[in-house]
């Protein structure tokens, strides 16, 4: 054909290159395919969207109406009109901070000794597969737990198991197989460059770890520790579980220590309980109460996306 | 090879001029100069009968090497020949590679570096290292130079500039580089990261620099302002490079080792070998083996 004549380009060779260049037919197979996807895909969205649409629809009257006194209220599942997400908030935030004490050192710890220091040992291949199953474990699993282990050592304490710390150490283990994932891929994303350098200048291996590895994986660490913390605020099982208030909660003004010691709530358990509620008023609460768990984990989220875009690395 | 004159003038010049042995730390040179070792020169490293195993695969054996006090020696060889792996037990690197084990001897002034007391951080702060791919730390020039010797208890500012800006001048990038010693090394071009990685490596004071393929991500100028450098500093380094580009072994090295691999009969697996190791004239001109003549020459690898 003309391709094996390349030399002879002019005239009639010319044109059986603009022939055999050109488009034959349309591709109807490939059309089709794309349609599909794009459809799939805008299903998708919708269902979101409309999820979306209609919880803020029915929020907006509580959302519009006493924003102040909605956010500030506290739990209240008989009257409607003083209902209010003030505890669920704090409580939420309170765990989010005990898993951020507890998970995040813990599971960087194993993460850093599972990449840095097991090697390829069976345990490190046999633990590797398990802490990947632990992270697939349904969450109430991990409330029954709580409730087996931490609220029976804390009722030997105080006398109350059945508080936001427990609640906080049964996310805790929860979200640590999550922690320990994310963190090993961050360690596992340092380049091989990075340990050779500092090694190759003397470093011993700590030293290498703690001055190059996790500062280079501290953003995908980060990352990833936002994203387990997302997971533990909008869990309830494990919450409801280990004894959170589903009731009228009287908590007021009390110090930090009883705070952490007494009866407590969180976002999602207060939406549960909002939902066994019966009436229309009541529909209302749920829906705003569901918007700002929305909100608190988008934000996170978000916190989380910015991190990443803020600290990530190019080699 | 048209250089081969050239060469063979500067390695007698070295070889004459190195009769002093500035020996520090280890022992003198317990070792006895093999065949191809002429009388005076200090032997850095010797190797005997080493062989590299990753788990049950044998990527190189029977390596007798010498390598001497201010030279450059270059490996050569195609891939897989084990040039790599072999540079990588001078500073005990491949300790790192789950699954590699050392047979044979390597030692260092007379030390065994796989002697059961030696301490592998030990051997890596008397020997430097220089990657293939350039791989500064992602923080400042500044901090890139002055951890190695921050290690070593160096902590005086003062003293932290003063080994910054002679290391910087040692690998001819200081009048580059002054004005932003703060800002990150990643901003350096690909040759500046490579000369950024030799300060640094020259910044704890080696004795030996091993080089791993230095120039082969970088352009023409720069490996050769790479290959100048080597030139200035190894009056102070020995330097031992694995390349595979035959001219830069002819330009710059006074002494060339070429591997290359054989098929193991019994299990079908490539293993490399040390075929010779010669003046780097003689190597590219009139060398002993065959096998040499033809890689040399382009005829295979």
């Amino acid at each position: 054909m003309a391709l094996s004549t390349p030399a002879s380009i002019g005239g009639a060779t010319a044109r059986s290159y603009t022939e055999g260049l050109t488009r034959k037919g349309s591709d109807v197979r490939g059309r089709v395919v794309e349609g599909a996807l794009i459809s799939t895909l805008a299903f998708s969205l919708l269902i979101l969207l409309v999820l979306l649409v209609d919880l803020v629809r029915r929020a907006w009257p509580v959302l519009s109406d006493r924003p102040g006194a909605f956010l500030g209220g506290g739990l209240n599942s008989s009257d409607a009109s003083r209902a209010g997400v003030w505890q669920g908030m704090r409580g939420t935030v309170t765990l989010a901070i005990i898993v951020v004490l507890v998970a995040v050192p813990l599971g960087i710890a194993c993460a850093v000794y599972l990449e840095e220091y097991a090697g390829r040992s069976r345990f490190a291949k046999w633990t590797r597969i398990n802490v990947r199953n632990l992270a697939g474990v349904p969450s109430i699993v991990y409330g029954l737990l709580g409730l087996a282990i931490f609220v029976k050592a804390l009722d030997g304490i105080n006398g109350n198991g059945r508080t936001v710390i427990a609640g906080g150490l049964a996310l805790s283990a929860l979200v640590l197989p999550i922690v320990i994932i994310t963190a090993s891929e961050a360690l596992r994303a340092v380049p091989r460059g990075i340990r050779e350098g500092a090694l190759g200048v003397g470093a011993t291996q700590w030293e290498t770890i703690r001055s190059h590895v996790l500062p280079s994986a501290a953003p995908g660490i980060l990352t990833g520790t936002m994203l387990s913390l997302a997971r533990a605020a909008g869990e309830a099982a494990p919450v409801l579980l280990v004894g959170a208030i589903t009731g009228l909660l009287r908590t007021g003004d009390q110090g930090v220590i009883d705070q952490l010691s007494g009866p407590f709530t969180a976002m999602p358990v207060v939406i549960f309980a909002y939902a066994r509620q019966p009436g229309d008023d009541f529909r209302e609460i749920t829906a705003a109460a569901s918007i700002v768990l929305l909100v608190l984990v988008l934000a996170m989220n978000g916190f989380a996306i910015w991190l990443r875009n803020r600290y990530e690395r190019k080699w | 090879m048209n250089e081969s004159g050239d060469q063979m003038d500067s390695v007698n010049e070295i070889t004459d001029l190195d009769v002093a042995p500035a020996v520090t730390g280890l022992q003198q040179h317990l070792v006895v100069g093999s065949a191809n070792a002429s009388p005076g020169a200090v032997t850095v490293f010797q190797t005997t009968d080493l062989a590299v195993y990753y788990g049950d695969f044998r990527a190189v054996r029977d390596v007798d090497l010498d390598i001497r006090q201010h030279e450059i020696t270059a490996l050569i060889g195609p891939s897989g020949c084990g040039k790599s792996t072999v540079l990588r037990c001078f500073d005990r690197m491949n300790d790192l590679i789950d699954g590699a084990r050392v047979e044979g001897e390597v030692r260092y002034h007379g030390v065994d570096l796989y002697g059961p007391e030696v301490d592998p951080v030990e051997v890596r702060r008397r020997i430097g290292m220089v990657f293939q791919k350039p791989n500064p730390f992602p923080k400042s020039i500044y901090d890139n130079l002055a951890f190695g010797p921050r290690l070593n208890g160096v902590k005086k500012k003062a003293e932290l500039d003063e080994v910054v800006e002679s290391s910087l001048r040692r690998a001819a990038l200081w009048d580059e580089v002054k004005d932003r010693l703060k800002e990150s090394a990643m901003g350096l071009s690909g040759g500046q990261q490579q000369r950024l990685c030799i300060a640094r490596c020259v910044a704890v004071k080696p004795e030996v620099i091993l080089m791993d393929e230095p120039c082969s991500a970088l352009d023409p100028i720069a490996t050769a302002r790479i290959e100048d450098l080597m030139q200035e500093i190894k009056q102070e380094y020995t330097i031992v490079i694995v390349t595979h580009n035959m001219q830069q072994a002819a330009r710059v090295s006074d002494r060339t080792a070429f591997f290359t691999t054989e098929v193991n009969p019994e299990s079908d697996r490539r293993t490399g070998v040390l075929i010779e190791y010669n003046a780097t004239p003689k190597i590219f001109s009139n060398p002993d083996d065959e096998r040499t003549e033809q890689y040399v020459t382009g005829r295979f690898g």
